[in-house]
Protein backbone atom coordinates (compact mmCIF):
# COMPACT_ATOMS: atom_id res chain seq x y z
CA UNK A 1 0.00 0.00 0.00
CA UNK A 2 1.60 3.38 -0.90
CA UNK A 3 1.46 6.15 1.59
CA UNK A 4 -0.94 8.22 -0.15
CA UNK A 5 -3.40 5.09 -0.38
CA UNK A 6 -2.73 5.11 3.44
CA UNK A 7 -2.99 8.56 4.08
CA UNK A 8 -6.42 8.48 1.70
CA UNK A 9 -7.81 5.19 3.36
CA UNK A 10 -7.14 7.03 7.17
CA UNK A 11 -9.19 10.23 5.91
CA UNK A 12 -11.99 7.66 4.58
CA UNK A 13 -12.44 5.82 7.45
CA UNK A 14 -11.98 8.82 10.16
CA UNK A 15 -15.40 10.49 7.66
CA UNK A 16 -17.33 7.23 7.96
CA UNK A 17 -16.46 7.57 12.18
CA UNK A 18 -17.66 10.88 12.12
CA UNK A 19 -21.02 10.78 10.67
CA UNK A 20 -20.94 6.99 13.08
CA UNK A 21 -20.37 9.43 15.95
CA UNK A 22 -23.19 11.93 15.24
CA UNK A 23 -25.67 9.23 14.59
CA UNK A 24 -24.77 8.05 18.12
CA UNK A 25 -26.28 11.61 19.55
CA UNK A 26 -29.82 10.51 18.18
CA UNK A 27 -30.10 8.44 21.01
CA UNK A 28 -28.47 9.13 24.77
CA UNK A 29 -28.38 5.68 25.25
CA UNK A 30 -25.49 5.39 22.28
CA UNK A 31 -23.97 8.55 22.99
CA UNK A 32 -20.72 8.05 24.22
CA UNK A 33 -20.04 5.42 22.47
CA UNK A 34 -20.53 7.15 19.28
CA UNK A 35 -18.36 9.88 20.23
CA UNK A 36 -15.91 7.61 21.51
CA UNK A 37 -15.74 6.41 17.77
CA UNK A 38 -15.68 9.59 16.03
CA UNK A 39 -12.64 10.15 18.69
CA UNK A 40 -10.40 7.36 17.12
CA UNK A 41 -11.50 8.79 13.94
CA UNK A 42 -9.70 11.85 14.74
CA UNK A 43 -7.17 10.21 15.84
CA UNK A 44 -6.67 8.00 12.38
CA UNK A 45 -6.85 11.02 10.49
CA UNK A 46 -3.59 12.97 12.49
CA UNK A 47 -1.79 9.83 11.97
CA UNK A 48 -2.75 9.73 8.50
CA UNK A 49 -1.60 13.41 7.72
CA UNK A 50 1.86 13.21 9.91
CA UNK A 51 2.76 10.39 7.54
CA UNK A 52 2.64 12.89 4.71
CA UNK A 53 5.20 13.56 2.55
CA UNK A 54 4.97 17.07 2.61
CA UNK A 55 5.90 17.53 6.02
CA UNK A 56 9.88 17.76 6.62
CA UNK A 57 10.14 18.97 10.01
CA UNK A 58 7.74 17.93 13.05
CA UNK A 59 9.59 20.38 15.79
CA UNK A 60 6.56 23.28 15.49
CA UNK A 61 4.07 20.45 14.86
CA UNK A 62 5.38 18.88 17.98
CA UNK A 63 4.72 22.19 20.18
CA UNK A 64 2.14 23.26 19.03
CA UNK A 65 0.18 19.89 19.70
CA UNK A 66 1.60 19.88 23.42
CA UNK A 67 0.68 23.37 23.57
CA UNK A 68 -3.00 22.79 22.06
CA UNK A 69 -3.42 19.83 24.64
CA UNK A 70 -2.18 21.78 27.87
CA UNK A 71 -5.19 24.32 26.27
CA UNK A 72 -7.86 22.03 25.42
CA UNK A 73 -7.33 19.60 28.07
CA UNK A 74 -8.49 22.03 31.27
CA UNK A 75 -11.02 23.52 28.70
CA UNK A 76 -12.63 20.15 28.05
CA UNK A 77 -11.84 18.64 32.20
CA UNK A 78 -12.10 21.56 34.72
CA UNK A 79 -14.87 23.97 33.03
CA UNK A 80 -18.07 23.87 35.07
CA UNK A 81 -21.47 23.01 32.86
CA UNK A 82 -22.83 26.51 33.90
CA UNK A 83 -20.18 27.94 31.94
CA UNK A 84 -20.71 25.68 29.24
CA UNK A 85 -22.30 28.69 26.61
CA UNK A 86 -19.44 30.95 26.81
CA UNK A 87 -16.96 27.58 26.40
CA UNK A 88 -18.88 26.38 23.16
CA UNK A 89 -18.50 30.29 21.57
CA UNK A 90 -14.97 30.00 22.55
CA UNK A 91 -14.44 26.73 20.75
CA UNK A 92 -16.02 28.30 17.50
CA UNK A 93 -13.36 30.90 17.75
CA UNK A 94 -10.58 28.33 18.13
CA UNK A 95 -11.79 26.71 14.91
CA UNK A 96 -12.48 29.45 12.74
CA UNK A 97 -9.06 30.39 14.00
CA UNK A 98 -7.47 27.64 12.34
CA UNK A 99 -9.45 27.82 9.64
CA UNK A 100 -8.10 30.93 8.34
CA UNK A 101 -4.97 30.90 9.29
CA UNK A 102 -4.24 27.79 6.98
CA UNK A 103 -5.98 30.02 4.32
CA UNK A 104 -3.27 32.91 4.95
CA UNK A 105 -0.63 30.29 5.25
CA UNK A 106 -1.64 28.72 1.47
CA UNK A 107 -2.26 32.05 0.21
CA UNK A 108 1.21 33.24 0.88
CA UNK A 109 2.61 30.33 -0.25
CA UNK A 110 0.90 30.37 -3.72
CA UNK A 111 3.17 33.67 -4.13
CA UNK A 112 0.52 35.76 -2.16
CA UNK A 113 -1.95 34.92 -4.47
CA UNK A 114 0.48 34.81 -7.72
CA UNK A 115 -0.04 31.39 -8.37
CA UNK A 116 -3.73 30.66 -7.46
CA UNK A 117 -5.98 29.71 -9.89
CA UNK A 118 -9.32 31.52 -9.53
CA UNK A 119 -11.47 28.27 -8.42
CA UNK A 120 -8.76 28.01 -5.58
CA UNK A 121 -9.36 31.51 -5.07
CA UNK A 122 -12.84 31.25 -4.57
CA UNK A 123 -12.48 28.61 -2.09
CA UNK A 124 -9.76 30.56 0.11
CA UNK A 125 -12.19 33.47 -0.20
CA UNK A 126 -14.96 32.17 1.76
CA UNK A 127 -12.38 30.43 4.07
CA UNK A 128 -10.89 33.74 5.28
CA UNK A 129 -15.01 35.96 4.94
CA UNK A 130 -16.50 33.53 6.97
CA UNK A 131 -13.28 32.38 9.32
CA UNK A 132 -12.36 35.86 9.90
CA UNK A 133 -16.21 36.69 11.13
CA UNK A 134 -16.28 33.76 13.35
CA UNK A 135 -13.17 34.91 15.05
CA UNK A 136 -14.40 37.89 16.21
CA UNK A 137 -18.16 36.95 16.23
CA UNK A 138 -17.53 33.90 18.78
CA UNK A 139 -15.19 36.05 20.56
CA UNK A 140 -17.49 39.42 21.40
CA UNK A 141 -19.97 36.02 22.18
CA UNK A 142 -17.62 34.84 24.57
CA UNK A 143 -16.91 38.08 26.01
CA UNK A 144 -21.05 38.74 26.35
CA UNK A 145 -21.51 35.63 28.16
CA UNK A 146 -18.77 35.69 30.51
CA UNK A 147 -19.43 39.22 31.24
CA UNK A 148 -16.09 40.58 30.15
CA UNK A 149 -18.73 42.85 27.12
CA UNK A 150 -21.58 44.00 28.39
CA UNK A 151 -24.36 41.75 27.56
CA UNK A 152 -27.12 44.22 26.97
CA UNK A 153 -27.46 45.21 23.46
CA UNK A 154 -24.76 47.92 22.10
CA UNK A 155 -26.49 50.15 19.43
CA UNK A 156 -25.77 53.27 17.35
CA UNK A 157 -27.91 54.64 14.94
CA UNK A 158 -26.55 53.07 11.52
CA UNK A 159 -25.72 50.36 12.75
CA UNK A 160 -27.71 47.56 10.40
CA UNK A 161 -26.68 50.23 7.28
CA UNK A 162 -23.22 49.91 8.49
CA UNK A 163 -22.66 46.33 9.41
CA UNK A 164 -24.48 45.69 5.32
CA UNK A 165 -21.95 48.07 3.93
CA UNK A 166 -18.61 46.34 5.17
CA UNK A 167 -20.58 42.95 4.47
CA UNK A 168 -21.40 44.39 0.90
CA UNK A 169 -17.82 45.67 0.40
CA UNK A 170 -16.76 41.94 1.47
CA UNK A 171 -18.43 40.45 -1.35
CA UNK A 172 -17.29 42.83 -3.84
CA UNK A 173 -13.12 42.32 -2.16
CA UNK A 174 -14.14 38.27 -2.71
CA UNK A 175 -15.59 38.88 -6.22
CA UNK A 176 -12.58 40.87 -7.15
CA UNK A 177 -9.95 38.79 -6.05
CA UNK A 178 -11.78 36.00 -7.93
CA UNK A 179 -11.32 37.94 -10.99
CA UNK A 180 -7.74 38.75 -10.42
CA UNK A 181 -6.35 36.35 -7.02
CA UNK A 182 -2.74 38.02 -7.39
CA UNK A 183 -3.37 41.20 -5.30
CA UNK A 184 -2.34 40.52 -2.30
CA UNK A 185 -3.72 43.79 -0.50
CA UNK A 186 -7.23 42.98 -1.09
CA UNK A 187 -7.14 39.98 0.58
CA UNK A 188 -5.77 40.97 3.68
CA UNK A 189 -8.85 43.87 3.64
CA UNK A 190 -11.28 41.15 3.50
CA UNK A 191 -9.69 39.77 6.11
CA UNK A 192 -9.79 42.85 8.26
CA UNK A 193 -13.45 43.26 7.30
CA UNK A 194 -14.57 40.33 8.54
CA UNK A 195 -12.61 40.79 11.85
CA UNK A 196 -14.76 44.13 11.80
CA UNK A 197 -17.64 42.82 10.50
CA UNK A 198 -18.25 40.06 13.42
CA UNK A 199 -17.32 42.50 16.15
CA UNK A 200 -20.29 45.30 14.99
CA UNK A 201 -22.30 42.32 14.01
CA UNK A 202 -22.36 40.35 17.55
CA UNK A 203 -22.41 43.78 19.63
CA UNK A 204 -25.91 44.61 19.49
CA UNK A 205 -27.18 41.12 20.42
CA UNK A 206 -28.53 40.87 23.93
CA UNK A 207 -28.09 37.75 25.79
CA UNK A 208 -31.73 36.30 25.22
CA UNK A 209 -30.62 35.88 21.36
CA UNK A 210 -27.28 34.40 21.76
CA UNK A 211 -28.87 30.64 21.58
CA UNK A 212 -29.05 32.09 17.71
CA UNK A 213 -25.99 33.45 17.40
CA UNK A 214 -23.82 30.39 19.01
CA UNK A 215 -25.94 28.02 15.93
CA UNK A 216 -25.11 30.40 13.35
CA UNK A 217 -21.43 30.75 14.53
CA UNK A 218 -21.03 26.93 15.00
CA UNK A 219 -22.08 27.18 11.18
CA UNK A 220 -19.62 29.29 9.72
CA UNK A 221 -16.78 27.82 12.09
CA UNK A 222 -18.01 24.60 9.74
CA UNK A 223 -18.42 26.34 6.65
CA UNK A 224 -14.69 27.79 7.06
CA UNK A 225 -13.42 24.30 7.74
CA UNK A 226 -15.09 23.00 4.54
CA UNK A 227 -13.90 25.76 2.23
CA UNK A 228 -10.69 25.34 3.79
CA UNK A 229 -10.77 21.23 2.89
CA UNK A 230 -11.55 22.71 -1.00
CA UNK A 231 -8.95 25.28 -0.84
CA UNK A 232 -6.02 22.32 0.04
CA UNK A 233 -7.96 19.79 -2.18
CA UNK A 234 -8.46 17.79 1.10
CA UNK A 235 -12.03 15.67 1.67
CA UNK A 236 -11.81 14.79 5.08
CA UNK A 237 -11.99 18.54 6.07
CA UNK A 238 -14.80 19.17 3.40
CA UNK A 239 -16.61 16.12 4.86
CA UNK A 240 -16.31 17.59 8.56
CA UNK A 241 -16.74 20.72 7.51
CA UNK A 242 -20.25 20.21 5.92
CA UNK A 243 -21.29 18.21 8.73
CA UNK A 244 -20.80 21.35 11.43
CA UNK A 245 -21.60 23.84 8.99
CA UNK A 246 -24.96 21.27 8.24
CA UNK A 247 -25.22 20.87 11.99
CA UNK A 248 -24.98 24.86 12.95
CA UNK A 249 -27.65 25.49 10.19
CA UNK A 250 -30.09 23.21 11.64
CA UNK A 251 -29.93 24.40 14.75
CA UNK A 252 -30.07 28.27 14.08
CA UNK A 253 -33.32 27.08 12.17
CA UNK A 254 -34.55 25.26 15.52
CA UNK A 255 -33.42 28.10 17.23
CA UNK A 256 -35.16 31.25 15.27
CA UNK A 257 -38.38 29.07 14.81
CA UNK A 258 -38.69 28.62 18.66
CA UNK A 259 -38.46 32.39 18.67
CA UNK A 260 -40.47 33.39 15.68
CA UNK A 261 -37.70 34.87 13.73
CA UNK A 262 -37.64 34.65 10.32
CA UNK A 263 -34.96 32.37 8.52
CA UNK A 264 -33.89 35.39 6.51
CA UNK A 265 -33.61 37.25 9.50
CA UNK A 266 -30.62 34.70 10.77
CA UNK A 267 -29.05 34.32 7.39
CA UNK A 268 -28.41 37.35 7.18
CA UNK A 269 -27.59 37.99 11.13
CA UNK A 270 -29.91 40.90 11.32
CA UNK A 271 -31.29 40.01 14.86
CA UNK A 272 -31.16 41.31 18.03
CA UNK A 273 -32.80 44.62 17.39
CA UNK A 274 -33.48 46.34 20.56
CA UNK A 275 -37.44 46.34 21.59
CA UNK A 276 -38.59 49.70 21.31
CA UNK A 277 -42.01 49.58 22.82
CA UNK A 278 -43.24 46.91 25.48
CA UNK A 279 -46.88 45.62 24.43
CA UNK A 280 -49.70 46.00 27.34
CA UNK A 281 -48.26 48.09 30.52
CA UNK A 282 -49.17 46.86 33.80
CA UNK A 283 -50.51 49.76 35.55
CA UNK A 284 -53.28 49.20 37.62
CA UNK A 285 -52.34 45.44 38.03
CA UNK A 286 -51.15 43.80 41.05
CA UNK A 287 -49.06 40.59 41.98
CA UNK A 288 -49.55 37.86 45.01
CA UNK A 289 -46.54 37.55 46.49
CA UNK A 290 -45.40 34.59 48.97
CA UNK A 291 -43.15 32.73 51.12
CA UNK A 292 -41.31 30.05 50.80
CA UNK A 293 -43.88 28.19 53.57
CA UNK A 294 -46.58 29.10 51.37
CA UNK A 295 -44.86 27.82 48.50
CA UNK A 296 -43.96 24.47 50.05
CA UNK A 297 -47.44 23.57 51.14
CA UNK A 298 -48.54 23.96 47.48
CA UNK A 299 -45.83 21.84 46.54
CA UNK A 300 -45.21 18.91 49.02
CA UNK A 301 -48.56 17.19 47.96
CA UNK A 302 -49.10 18.18 44.42
CA UNK A 303 -50.15 15.46 42.18
CA UNK A 304 -48.09 16.49 39.62
CA UNK A 305 -45.91 19.35 39.18
CA UNK A 306 -43.95 20.90 35.94
CA UNK A 307 -40.92 22.51 36.13
CA UNK A 308 -40.05 25.13 33.53
CA UNK A 309 -36.57 26.54 33.79
CA UNK A 310 -34.84 29.64 32.42
CA UNK A 311 -32.06 31.22 32.21
CA UNK A 312 -32.53 32.59 36.02
CA UNK A 313 -32.03 28.68 37.35
CA UNK A 314 -28.44 28.87 35.58
CA UNK A 315 -27.94 32.06 36.58
CA UNK A 316 -28.50 31.39 40.03
CA UNK A 317 -26.72 27.75 39.79
CA UNK A 318 -30.10 26.24 41.33
CA UNK A 319 -30.89 22.94 39.19
CA UNK A 320 -29.33 21.15 42.55
CA UNK A 321 -31.96 22.36 44.75
CA UNK A 322 -34.62 21.80 41.59
CA UNK A 323 -33.18 17.91 42.13
CA UNK A 324 -33.64 17.77 45.68
CA UNK A 325 -37.42 19.21 45.52
CA UNK A 326 -38.80 17.09 42.97
CA UNK A 327 -37.07 13.99 45.07
CA UNK A 328 -39.11 15.30 47.91
CA UNK A 329 -42.42 15.57 45.95
CA UNK A 330 -41.68 12.15 43.90
CA UNK A 331 -41.14 10.40 47.46
CA UNK A 332 -44.51 12.06 48.43
CA UNK A 333 -46.38 10.82 45.73
CA UNK A 334 -46.64 13.28 43.11
CA UNK A 335 -44.83 13.30 39.64
CA UNK A 336 -42.43 16.16 38.70
CA UNK A 337 -41.55 16.57 34.52
CA UNK A 338 -39.66 19.67 33.26
CA UNK A 339 -40.64 21.87 30.52
CA UNK A 340 -37.79 22.74 28.47
CA UNK A 341 -38.47 25.66 25.96
CA UNK A 342 -35.95 25.28 22.94
CA UNK A 343 -34.32 28.79 23.88
CA UNK A 344 -34.33 28.52 27.30
CA UNK A 345 -30.75 30.07 28.33
CA UNK A 346 -28.07 30.55 26.19
CA UNK A 347 -27.69 27.81 23.71
CA UNK A 348 -29.54 24.92 22.39
CA UNK A 349 -30.39 22.37 25.19
CA UNK A 350 -28.88 24.93 27.94
CA UNK A 351 -31.21 23.60 30.52
CA UNK A 352 -30.93 19.89 29.74
CA UNK A 353 -27.05 20.04 30.22
CA UNK A 354 -27.61 21.98 34.24
CA UNK A 355 -30.58 19.46 34.75
CA UNK A 356 -28.75 16.03 33.64
CA UNK A 357 -25.77 17.76 35.58
CA UNK A 358 -28.19 17.89 38.84
CA UNK A 359 -29.13 14.12 38.01
CA UNK A 360 -32.20 14.41 36.83
CA UNK A 361 -32.95 11.41 34.25
CA UNK A 362 -32.97 12.51 31.26
CA UNK A 363 -36.70 10.80 30.52
CA UNK A 364 -37.88 13.76 32.83
CA UNK A 365 -36.78 16.20 30.43
CA UNK A 366 -39.70 16.98 27.62
CA UNK A 367 -39.53 19.34 24.68
CA UNK A 368 -41.72 21.95 24.38
CA UNK A 369 -44.05 19.95 21.91
CA UNK A 370 -44.50 17.10 24.07
CA UNK A 371 -45.69 18.29 27.30
CA UNK A 372 -47.81 21.85 26.27
CA UNK A 373 -50.40 19.55 26.54
CA UNK A 374 -50.11 18.42 30.43
CA UNK A 375 -50.22 21.66 31.55
CA UNK A 376 -53.60 21.77 31.56
CA UNK A 377 -53.21 18.63 33.93
CA UNK A 378 -50.79 19.66 36.48
CA UNK A 379 -51.56 20.69 39.83
CA UNK A 380 -48.04 23.34 39.64
CA UNK A 381 -46.41 24.80 36.98
CA UNK A 382 -42.98 26.17 39.00
CA UNK A 383 -41.38 28.57 36.93
CA UNK A 384 -37.56 28.89 37.78
CA UNK A 385 -35.96 32.35 36.06
CA UNK A 386 -38.08 31.87 33.07
CA UNK A 387 -40.16 34.99 31.94
CA UNK A 388 -40.52 35.24 27.79
CA UNK A 389 -40.96 31.34 26.96
CA UNK A 390 -44.12 31.53 29.41
CA UNK A 391 -45.54 34.68 28.49
CA UNK A 392 -49.27 34.66 27.15
CA UNK A 393 -48.75 37.95 25.01
CA UNK A 394 -47.04 35.77 22.62
CA UNK A 395 -50.41 34.35 22.12
CA UNK A 396 -52.66 36.61 22.86
CA UNK A 397 -51.21 40.34 22.39
CA UNK A 398 -50.68 41.60 18.97
CA UNK A 399 -48.61 44.39 20.41
CA UNK A 400 -46.19 42.64 21.75
CA UNK A 401 -42.71 42.24 20.50
CA UNK A 402 -42.47 38.28 20.87
CA UNK A 403 -46.36 38.01 19.22
CA UNK A 404 -46.46 34.34 17.71
CA UNK A 405 -43.34 32.98 19.13
CA UNK A 406 -44.13 29.63 20.39
CA UNK A 407 -44.49 29.64 24.50
CA UNK A 408 -44.73 26.91 27.11
CA UNK A 409 -48.55 26.96 28.24
CA UNK A 410 -47.79 27.42 31.93
CA UNK A 411 -50.76 29.79 31.93
CA UNK A 412 -53.25 26.80 32.05
CA UNK A 413 -51.97 24.98 35.01
CA UNK A 414 -53.71 24.55 37.89
CA UNK A 415 -51.54 27.16 39.81
CA UNK A 416 -48.48 28.77 38.91
CA UNK A 417 -45.48 29.34 41.41
CA UNK A 418 -43.07 31.93 40.14
CA UNK A 419 -39.34 32.21 41.43
CA UNK A 420 -37.78 35.21 40.05
CA UNK A 421 -35.12 37.74 41.34
CA UNK A 422 -37.55 40.66 41.27
CA UNK A 423 -40.70 42.52 39.36
CA UNK A 424 -38.25 43.78 36.68
CA UNK A 425 -39.22 42.58 33.22
CA UNK A 426 -37.22 40.23 31.59
CA UNK A 427 -34.61 40.33 28.67
CA UNK A 428 -36.98 42.01 26.25
CA UNK A 429 -38.18 44.67 28.53
CA UNK A 430 -41.84 42.92 28.01
CA UNK A 431 -44.26 43.01 30.55
CA UNK A 432 -45.28 39.33 31.26
CA UNK A 433 -48.93 39.15 32.44
CA UNK A 434 -48.54 35.75 33.63
CA UNK A 435 -47.71 37.32 36.77
CA UNK A 436 -50.33 38.94 37.52
CA UNK A 437 -52.75 36.05 36.61
CA UNK A 438 -55.03 35.23 39.77
CA UNK A 439 -53.62 31.70 40.10
CA UNK A 440 -49.88 33.02 39.99
CA UNK A 441 -47.84 33.55 43.20
CA UNK A 442 -44.48 34.96 43.11
CA UNK A 443 -41.58 33.86 45.07
CA UNK A 444 -39.18 36.66 45.31
CA UNK A 445 -35.17 36.14 45.85
CA UNK A 446 -32.94 34.56 44.59
CA UNK A 447 -33.87 31.16 42.97
CA UNK A 448 -31.09 28.93 44.57
CA UNK A 449 -31.77 30.56 48.27
CA UNK A 450 -36.17 30.52 47.39
CA UNK A 451 -35.52 26.44 46.72
CA UNK A 452 -33.09 25.66 49.59
CA UNK A 453 -35.75 27.39 51.61
CA UNK A 454 -38.51 25.55 50.02
CA UNK A 455 -37.05 22.10 50.53
CA UNK A 456 -36.55 22.58 54.17
CA UNK A 457 -40.24 23.44 54.60
CA UNK A 458 -41.48 20.92 52.37
CA UNK A 459 -38.93 18.21 54.24
CA UNK A 460 -40.98 19.48 57.96
CA UNK A 461 -44.38 19.07 56.37
CA UNK B 1 0.29 22.19 -0.84
CA UNK B 2 -2.26 21.67 -3.43
CA UNK B 3 -2.15 20.87 -7.15
CA UNK B 4 -4.96 20.79 -9.46
CA UNK B 5 -8.04 19.71 -7.10
CA UNK B 6 -11.20 18.57 -8.73
CA UNK B 7 -13.27 21.24 -7.72
CA UNK B 8 -16.71 18.97 -9.14
CA UNK B 9 -15.92 16.39 -7.46
CA UNK B 10 -15.30 18.28 -4.17
CA UNK B 11 -18.54 19.84 -4.94
CA UNK B 12 -20.20 16.57 -4.88
CA UNK B 13 -18.61 15.58 -1.85
CA UNK B 14 -19.52 18.82 0.24
CA UNK B 15 -23.42 18.67 -0.97
CA UNK B 16 -23.72 14.95 0.06
CA UNK B 17 -21.76 15.16 3.13
CA UNK B 18 -24.00 18.19 4.35
CA UNK B 19 -26.77 16.09 3.47
CA UNK B 20 -26.07 13.18 5.34
CA UNK B 21 -25.24 15.67 8.02
CA UNK B 22 -28.82 17.01 7.68
CA UNK B 23 -30.76 13.95 8.06
CA UNK B 24 -28.36 12.55 10.88
CA UNK B 25 -29.15 15.70 12.81
CA UNK B 26 -32.30 16.51 12.38
CA UNK B 27 -32.85 12.84 14.40
CA UNK B 28 -30.69 14.28 17.27
CA UNK B 29 -33.35 15.22 19.80
CA UNK B 30 -33.18 18.97 21.93
CA UNK B 31 -32.09 17.20 24.98
CA UNK B 32 -28.28 16.67 23.41
CA UNK B 33 -28.21 19.91 21.50
CA UNK B 34 -25.10 21.09 23.80
CA UNK B 35 -23.41 17.80 23.15
CA UNK B 36 -24.16 18.00 19.43
CA UNK B 37 -22.43 21.56 19.25
CA UNK B 38 -19.38 20.67 21.50
CA UNK B 39 -19.13 17.47 19.31
CA UNK B 40 -19.13 19.13 16.03
CA UNK B 41 -17.24 21.30 16.95
CA UNK B 42 -14.57 18.65 18.09
CA UNK B 43 -14.98 17.03 14.78
CA UNK B 44 -14.16 20.51 13.30
CA UNK B 45 -10.77 20.08 14.96
CA UNK B 46 -10.23 18.65 11.43
CA UNK B 47 -8.31 21.76 9.99
CA UNK B 48 -6.12 20.44 12.12
CA UNK B 49 -5.12 18.17 9.06
CA UNK B 50 -4.69 21.17 7.24
CA UNK B 51 -2.57 23.21 9.99
CA UNK B 52 -0.39 19.95 9.90
CA UNK B 53 0.67 20.44 6.53
CA UNK B 54 0.88 24.14 7.02
CA UNK B 55 3.24 24.11 10.07
CA UNK B 56 5.50 21.18 9.11
CA UNK B 57 6.21 21.95 4.99
CA UNK B 58 8.45 24.62 6.11
CA UNK B 59 7.65 26.35 2.89
CA UNK B 60 8.54 29.91 4.46
CA UNK B 61 8.69 31.59 7.51
CA UNK B 62 5.46 32.92 7.90
CA UNK B 63 3.17 29.54 6.84
CA UNK B 64 5.58 27.94 9.30
CA UNK B 65 4.27 30.05 11.93
CA UNK B 66 0.62 30.29 10.59
CA UNK B 67 0.47 26.38 10.67
CA UNK B 68 1.94 26.40 14.35
CA UNK B 69 -0.59 28.67 15.53
CA UNK B 70 -3.55 26.91 13.55
CA UNK B 71 -1.97 23.29 14.75
CA UNK B 72 -2.25 24.86 18.54
CA UNK B 73 -5.80 26.01 17.96
CA UNK B 74 -6.74 23.05 16.05
CA UNK B 75 -5.52 20.85 18.97
CA UNK B 76 -7.05 22.78 21.88
CA UNK B 77 -10.45 21.85 19.77
CA UNK B 78 -9.89 18.59 19.45
CA UNK B 79 -8.42 17.72 23.25
CA UNK B 80 -11.05 19.81 24.43
CA UNK B 81 -14.01 19.41 22.71
CA UNK B 82 -13.89 15.66 22.76
CA UNK B 83 -13.41 15.57 26.29
CA UNK B 84 -16.05 17.81 27.36
CA UNK B 85 -18.42 15.97 25.13
CA UNK B 86 -17.93 13.13 26.81
CA UNK B 87 -18.47 14.64 29.89
CA UNK B 88 -21.42 15.74 29.25
CA UNK B 89 -22.64 12.88 27.71
CA UNK B 90 -21.99 10.91 30.86
CA UNK B 91 -24.10 13.22 33.03
CA UNK B 92 -27.31 11.97 30.97
CA UNK B 93 -28.73 8.97 32.03
CA UNK B 94 -32.13 7.52 32.68
CA UNK B 95 -34.19 5.84 34.55
CA UNK B 96 -33.40 5.80 38.16
CA UNK B 97 -31.51 8.77 39.73
CA UNK B 98 -31.35 6.95 42.60
CA UNK B 99 -28.60 4.71 41.79
CA UNK B 100 -25.94 7.47 41.49
CA UNK B 101 -21.96 6.65 40.89
CA UNK B 102 -19.63 7.61 43.70
CA UNK B 103 -18.38 10.88 43.06
CA UNK B 104 -14.65 10.98 42.29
Amino acid sequence: MSRDTFIQATYLLASVLFILGLRGLTDPKHARRGMQLAAVGMVLAIVGTLVNHQIIRYDWIAIGLVLGTLIGYPLGMFVPMTAMPQRIAISHMFGALAATLVGVAEFIHLGHGAAVERPEMAALGFEVLFGSITITGSFMAFGKLQGIVPSAPVTFRGQNLLNMGVFAGMVALFVLLIIQPASAALFYVLIGLGLALGTSMVLPIGGADMPVVISLLNSYAGLASSATGFAIGNNVLIIAGALDGASGFLLSIIMSRAMNRSFANVLFGAFGAPVEQAGKSAAGLTVRSITAEDAAIQLAYARSVIVVPGYGMAVAQAQHQVRELAALIEKNGGQVLYAIHPVAGRMPGHMNVLLAEADVPYDRLKEMDEINDAFASADVALVIGANDVVNPAARNDRGSPIYGMPILNVDQAKSVIVLKRSMNPGFAGIENELFYDPKTSMLFGDAKDSLSKVVSEVKKA
Amino acid sequence: MSTHPNFLLELYVFVLAGFVGYLVITRVPALLHTPLMSATNAISGISLVGSLVAAGAALNRASTILGFVAVTAATVNVVGGFLITDRMLKMFRGGQPQRREPKK
